[in-house]
């Protein structure tokens, strides 16, 4: 390589992750002024985050809307990673015929546009008279076909002679599973675990449907009401934007190693 | 597989003692593995095809509440005439249309810089441009909001930069207002598609590069001859994604320009829960919406593995 055509490289990458990280560096100054400064682009950390943060807890349930967030989306990611790798595993472990034919059809659910279900979705939680609860938001988004992909991919490379060598010592098939499957495949969890806590903690549209009651609301909400009124104080909604994001970003950190290694396996 | 064969001298008929009612060791393996997946099968089969099929039942009806009557497809019918479907479907289609082509390439632009090894700090680039994921839909749609206000940052900037003499009214007017919603699009996903690819360039031999370049083969014959042919699945997977991501395109719409101004922004899904869930709620509209929405999608996805999957 030139050093010429060095020089544009890095220039080029430098320039991406520039515009990659201003509007997130934006949101965390803009926590700290006002509305009128932040539309009127003011670039530097102003004095009024104490005054955004008490507002926002006048207008709003901030904490309430946070704990609700952070169980929704915990309890999504447990259960969704212990269903979805026990069926991907199951599926590669154990395959046969009639199980491949079953995987192929429930990857067609991949293709449905949530869009499309929503409405008899709510239709069923309202029958089970369970809207506004915390089981209407976890339930629909438990099992993903993505997910079973990801863990019958990684299921591929577990080796059966450990399989086979753990059945000789009498371990039951589940035993097998959460004792040697589960700690072998870490990475395959972190990857599976950063996709769905990230897709639990900021989805909108589901939550905004089926969660009419005030006390329910979670942080995306609550951001997101912040707008509705005539006049929008963008001081409150900066602050709430930055403490959505600050868990996302911390995962984000701690496990993109993890993601991209288990993305890599996958794309095998 | 063939290790399992072990049991076979069990011969189903329940010759072994530990092996009750006549149970293999294989069926035996066979039916945990129905029961281990069978959870996951049952919470896909009642809340995704269950209404899927409910859907379109339900978009074969008119009328609000309990009460509703069979109408065969007038609410489909109806979706030709409705001029704010219509334009929901344009905006949709031009998003999916400008939007994805761009940040695929521009991905496919970052991975390959990115899998230069003679680069230093290639993880460091890749964290940062790879970061905005990090970040809600929501929050980003409110940034890019803030950022693009009519006294804001962006045009405080092009304004003392000279590029622009009067203010651009961007959430408000229409062209600017959809420019907006495509910026932020590839603001949001570029670098979730770029690591897709960087980990599929990490699957292919850097040593093919290394002779490749040897021999005097140029970087663009390297890209059109060996990254992209290698590719091939990889990018076919982020475009079957990214169209059904686009079709589905929601909070954006709700929160950076509220689908304005007068609905040239709105997207489908937007458009639908609008139908559903504000003013008049119209099931049976929405569903057959929604059911159009499934059909393009299903109709695309066919035609890109079509495409996308042929073996030279």
């Amino acid at each position: 390589m030139t050093k010429r055509s060095k020089f544009v490289i890095y220039f080029v990458l430098s320039l991406a992750a520039f515009i990659s990280v201003f509007p997130l560096l934006w949101m965390a100054i803009s926590a700290s002024n006002n509305s009128q400064e932040i539309l009127g682009g003011k670039l530097l950390p102003g004095v009024h985050l104490v005054e955004n943060y008490e507002n926002l807890l006048k207008n709003q349930a901030l904490w309430r809307a946070f704990y609700n967030s952070a169980r929704n989306a915990i309890l999504v990611t447990f259960l969704s990673l212990l269903v979805s790798s026990l069926a991907g595993y199951a599926f590669e472990v154990y395959h046969d015929k009639h199980k491949d034919r079953l995987f192929a059809i429930l990857l067609l659910a991949m293709m449905i546009p949530f869009a499309a279900i929503m409405i008899p979705l709510f239709q069923v939680f309202a029958g089970l008279h369970l809207i506004s609860s915390v089981w209407a938001v976890v339930l629909p988004t438990i099992s993903t076909p993505f997910l079973i992909m990801l863990f019958r991919q990684s299921a591929r490379s577990f080796p059966r002679d450990m399989i086979e060598a753990a059945r000789m010592d009498g371990l039951s098939e589940f035993m097998i599973f959460l004792r040697m499957f589960v700690p072998t495949m870490k990475s395959t969890y972190a990857a599976a675990m950063t996709v769905t806590f990230m897709g639990a903690w900021n989805n909108y549209m589901w939550p905004k449907v089926i969660l009419m009651e005030e006390e329910s609301i979670t942080l995306p909400m609550l951001t997101a009401n912040l707008t509705a009124g005539y006049v929008t104080d963008f001081g409150q909604v900066m602050l709430a934007v930055l403490i959505t994001t600050i868990p996302t970003v911390v995962i984000f950190f701690s496990l993109q190693n993890a993601f991209s290694e288990g993305i890599t396996g996958t794309v095998k | 597989m063939t290790s399992l064969s072990t049991s076979r001298h069990g011969d189903g008929l329940g010759t072994k003692p530990r092996q009750r009612r006549g149970f293999t060791l294989e069926k035996k393996h066979s039916l945990i593995g129905w029961l281990f997946l069978l959870p996951a099968t049952v919470l896909i089969f009642y809340f995704n095809f269950y209404p899927m099929i409910a859907a379109f039942v339900r978009s074969l009806h008119t009328g609000i509440g309990m009460r509703t009557r069979f109408a065969g497809a007038y609410n489909y019918a109806h979706m030709i005439e409705d001029g704010s479907f219509r334009q929901s479907v344009l905006n949709t289609f031009l998003y999916l249309i400008v939007q994805v082509p761009i940040m695929l390439l521009l991905a496919l632009i970052f991975a390959s810089l990115l899998n230069q090894r003679a680069l230093r700090s290639r993880k460091l680039y890749r964290t940062l441009i790879f970061l905005p994921c990090a970040t809600s839909l929501v929050s980003y749609a409110l940034i890019f909001r803030s950022i693009f206000a009519t006294d804001g940052l962006i045009n405080t900037l092009l304004l003392q930069l000279g590029l622009i003499s009067d203010k651009i009214k961007w959430i408000t007017e229409t062209p600017s207002a959809r420019t907006v919603i495509i910026v932020a699009l590839l603001w949001r996903w570029t670098g979730y598609n770029m690591v897709f690819y960087l980990s599929g360039l990490q699957n292919i031999e850097y040593s093919i590069y290394e002779a490749a370049r040897i021999d005097g083969v140029s970087p663009w014959q390297q890209l059109t001859k060996i990254t992209l042919p290698l590719l091939r699945p990889i990018i076919l997977l982020t475009t079957v994604m990214s169209t059904s991501g686009t079709l589905q395109l929601f909070d954006e719409s709700v929160n950076l320009t509220s689908g304005g101004p007068g609905g040239t922004t709105m997207t489908m899904s937007h458009y639908i829960y609008k139908t559903a869930f504000e003013y008049n709620p119209n099931f049976g509209y929405a569903c057959a919406m929604s059911f159009f929405i499934l059909i393009i999608g299903a109709l695309l996805s066919l035609i890109q593995l079509k495409v996308g999957d042929r073996r030279d």
